[in-house]
């Protein structure tokens, strides 16, 4: 209520990617109000913005100037007869939940993580364990407004401005500053999901359990990246449907939608980086293994929180791998290259030991836009604390994803190569002419679009 | 998808905001209406208002108005009241300007404005709106005042003394109406980080966020409680500071 009431912030600082690097120093711009988020984009001078900070690498840091998007966290308004929500770009997906689950309402599309910005997720166009049937945010999306740095305010969907619209969805913000979302909720009975379990004792096992699971509506695979020879692959497959009223027992059904807690563990300090090394993952994963192997065969029922954001309930988990960072290398195979592929990069990582904490294994589905990360194939991601030799280490992966006709999903991304990416991603001609015509100074420009000549 | 409106008696249940685009104000307003009550939200800028009132809107489902304020305007006071849409059960007043102390020690307007906005218009108005609560019989009044009240600073006396003012109204107030249904809560927060704390270092255990803030005036309105520090140790910390000799305290840089 103060009369000099503060609409924009600017101050100098270092900010790095969920990865906890390169620490990189920025302008950090905080914009309180739609109006000076579309101001300080108008004013742009090699600027992204940038919501949660969940992106690994830097993607979400600017050339020069970082939006900070999140004050811009308002809903506007809901349809309950369409499900369909419109919110500023900086509303969390954990805010969603939190206001329409308990109402029979959840997003269509969920990461990893809830505590990402819708802004951010419309961006990096992130998918969910459901992509290989429903696609990725893209699709719950029917319309945005963007802000453009030629000082624009333009509302886009598949038939306004469709083209812009299709480069904006997976478009790391290069378009413009995503102001607003029209999103679509999807209807869910209850707040959880029936899980089933399926032990892979082989990479072989671990991709028929994916392809003959291709109806599940939810399906991932953990896999024991530090298994050898005959155990490669190893790994468990989780598949999850949205349970009815009907699904429940008695005792779920005393909490139709049960809520997601708050983080309650959290890591106030650095590890020391030993604390995560080849003999406690070991431990660790094996342990995963049989307790999964325990669950597996007949279906049960877990909260929703539960199934879908493991990690959550640990604030800032990055901290664990220590003050050196971590990597996260994520990229997508074809179908038809992704056995031999898999195996040739799985092979490898276990031959070097190093402990990867997460390796994922997911079936993916055809990316919504122009720039998006998933094509139909399989998507392998893994984590990598920060190690001498690792940087090499994974330009050698990144050959192996090339010659396989894949590529690296830029949300997690800080090593690839112009190559690389070049290969990977050949709607990027198309996409450069999109910016052209939009940002003909190119003004908009983060940290990974001038690593990669974006 | 209306809670609402499966409550009982909503009418009861109305909650007015003077200060409805604060952080504070939005998240106090957000937790009462997430258990049900109908808000109003008050200040001088409806277009921001109104951005406040849909976000609450559209998380809730209950029903949120907003109504032009301007807390330096007293005369237009009883006409604000009287244009309600219904005399709120309870009023949160999280009015406030930080200003500058220095500016303040040279600027006879800007440290007007300073106590003007901290004490005149706030007591004045809870003044005004204790009366009507006083004739209906109940009614619960929440003023945010501030630990600078507690002892005065040379960093921001200004300030500080215009919400010692104002904790003094409201602990006045409560004496006088302690005997019927209306109640007077006093709430100091310390640091919270909101708009007119960003980028400021601030000591990270005690510094609240404005979701707990508005969580617990939410909670401490209903267990009729009267003055209530968000963390335990600001108590503790004022304790300390208040006891300190003024002979003693007036050299120290505190």
């Amino acid at each position: 209520m103060s009369s000099s009431r503060v609409e924009r912030t600017v101050r100098a600082t270092a900010v790095a990617g969920w990865g906890r690097g390169p620490l990189v120093e920025t302008d950090l711009i905080t914009g309180e109000t739609l109006a000076a988020a579309q101001a300080a984009t108008a004013s742009a001078d090699g600027l992204i913005a940038r919501g949660s900070g969940r992106a690994y690498g830097d993607a979400a840091i600017g050339a020069r100037q970082t939006l900070d998007v999140t004050p811009l966290d308002r809903m506007r308004s809901f349809d309950p007869e369409t499900g369909r929500l419109t919110v500023e770009a900086g509303v969390l997906l954990a805010d969603i939940i939190r206001a329409f689950s308990p109402h029979g309402f959840f997003p269509g599309v969920l990461p990893g993580t809830r505590f990402v910005t819708v802004g951010g997720a419309i961006a990096a166009d992130i998918h969910g364990k459901n992509h290989h049937r429903d696609g990725g945010f893209g699709e719950c999306v029917e319309s945005l407004v963007l802000a453009t740095a030629a000082g624009d305010t333009l509302r886009l969907s598949r038939s306004e401005q469709p083209s812009l619209f299709a480069a904006t969805i997976g478009g790391m913000g290069l378009t413009g500053t995503i102001l607003e979302a029209t999103l679509r909720l999807r209807r869910i009975e209850t707040g959880w999901i029936r899980q089933r379990t399926i032990v892979a004792k082989d990479l072989a096992e671990v991709l028929a359990a994916l392809d003959e699971n291709d109806a599940a509506t939810y399906s991932v695979a953990w896999i024991d990246g530090l298994a050898k020879g005959q155990a490669l692959g190893r790994s468990l497959v989780f598949l999850g449907e949205h349970a009815g009223l009907r699904d429940l027992s008695p005792r779920a059904a005393r909490t139709v939608f049960p809520p997601m807690d708050e983080p309650r563990l959290g890591v106030p300090v650095d590890l020391p980086s030993l604390t995560l090394n080849h003999f406690s993952i070991s431990a660790f994963n094996a342990i995963y293994y049989r307790h999964g192997a325990w669950k597996a065969g007949s279906p049960f029922l877990v909260p929703a929180g539960a199934f879908f954001f493991p990690l959550d309930g640990v604030a800032a988990w990055n901290r664990i791998y220590g003050a050196r960072g971590f990597v996260q290398h994520q990229c997508v195979l074809p179908l038809d290259t992704a056995p031999q592929t898999l195996a040739e990069m799985l092979g490898r990582i276990a031959a070097r030991g190093d402990a990867s904490f997460l390796a994922v294994l997911k079936k993916l589905g055809r990316g919504s836009g122009l720039l998006s990360f998933p094509m139909p194939g399989y998507t392998l991601a893994l984590d990598f604390p920060m190690t001498r030799g690792l940087v090499d280490f994974l330009g050698e992966m990144d050959q192996i994803v090339t010659a396989a006709g894949g590529r690296i999903y830029l949300a997690k991304d800080a090593w690839q190569s112009r190559a690389t990416f070049e290969a990977g991603y050949p709607a990027a001609t198309e996409f450069r002419a999109i910016r052209r015509a939009i940002d003909p100074h190119g003004r908009l420009r983060s940290r990974l679009s001038e690593r990669l000549g974006l | 998808m209306d809670p609402a409106a499966a409550r009982p008696d909503p009418t009861a249940r109305v909650l007015l905001v003077l200060g409805g685009t604060s952080d504070i104000g939005r998240a106090t307003a957000l937790a009462f209406a997430e258990d049900g009550w109908t808000i109003q939200l008050a200040g001088r800028d409806l277009d921001a208002l109104q951005r406040e009132a849909d976000d609450i809107a559209t998380r809730t489902g209950v029903t949120v108005s907003v109504h032009r304020f301007d807390v330096l305007d007293t005369p237009s006071f009883p006409a604000f009241v009287d244009a309600l849409p219904a005399l709120p059960q309870t009023v949160v007043c999280v009015v406030g300007l930080l200003g500058e102390q220095a500016r303040a020690q040279d600027d006879p307007d800007h440290a007007a404005t300073v106590m003007r906005t901290n004490y005149e218009g706030p007591a004045l108005v809870l003044g005004l709106l204790a009366n009507r609560f006083l004739q209906r019989g109940h009614g619960t009044i929440v003023g945010v005042s501030s630990v600078a009240g507690d002892r005065g600073r040379a960093s921001n006396y200004v300030y500080g003394s215009a919400k010692a003012g104002f904790s003094a109204f409201l602990s006045g107030l409560r004496n006088r109406t302690a005997s019927s249904g209306v109640h007077v809560l006093t709430v100091k927060p310390g640091f919270v980080r909101t708009r007119m704390t960003r980028g400021m270092a601030l000591p990270g255990a005690l510094t609240a966020s404005p979701t707990l803030v508005g969580q617990q005036i939410r909670d401490a309105a209903t267990k009729r409680k009267d003055v209530v520090y968000i963390y335990p140790s600001w108590r503790l910390i004022m304790g300390v500071i208040k006891a300190i000799p003024e002979g003693v305290f007036k050299k120290k840089k505190l």
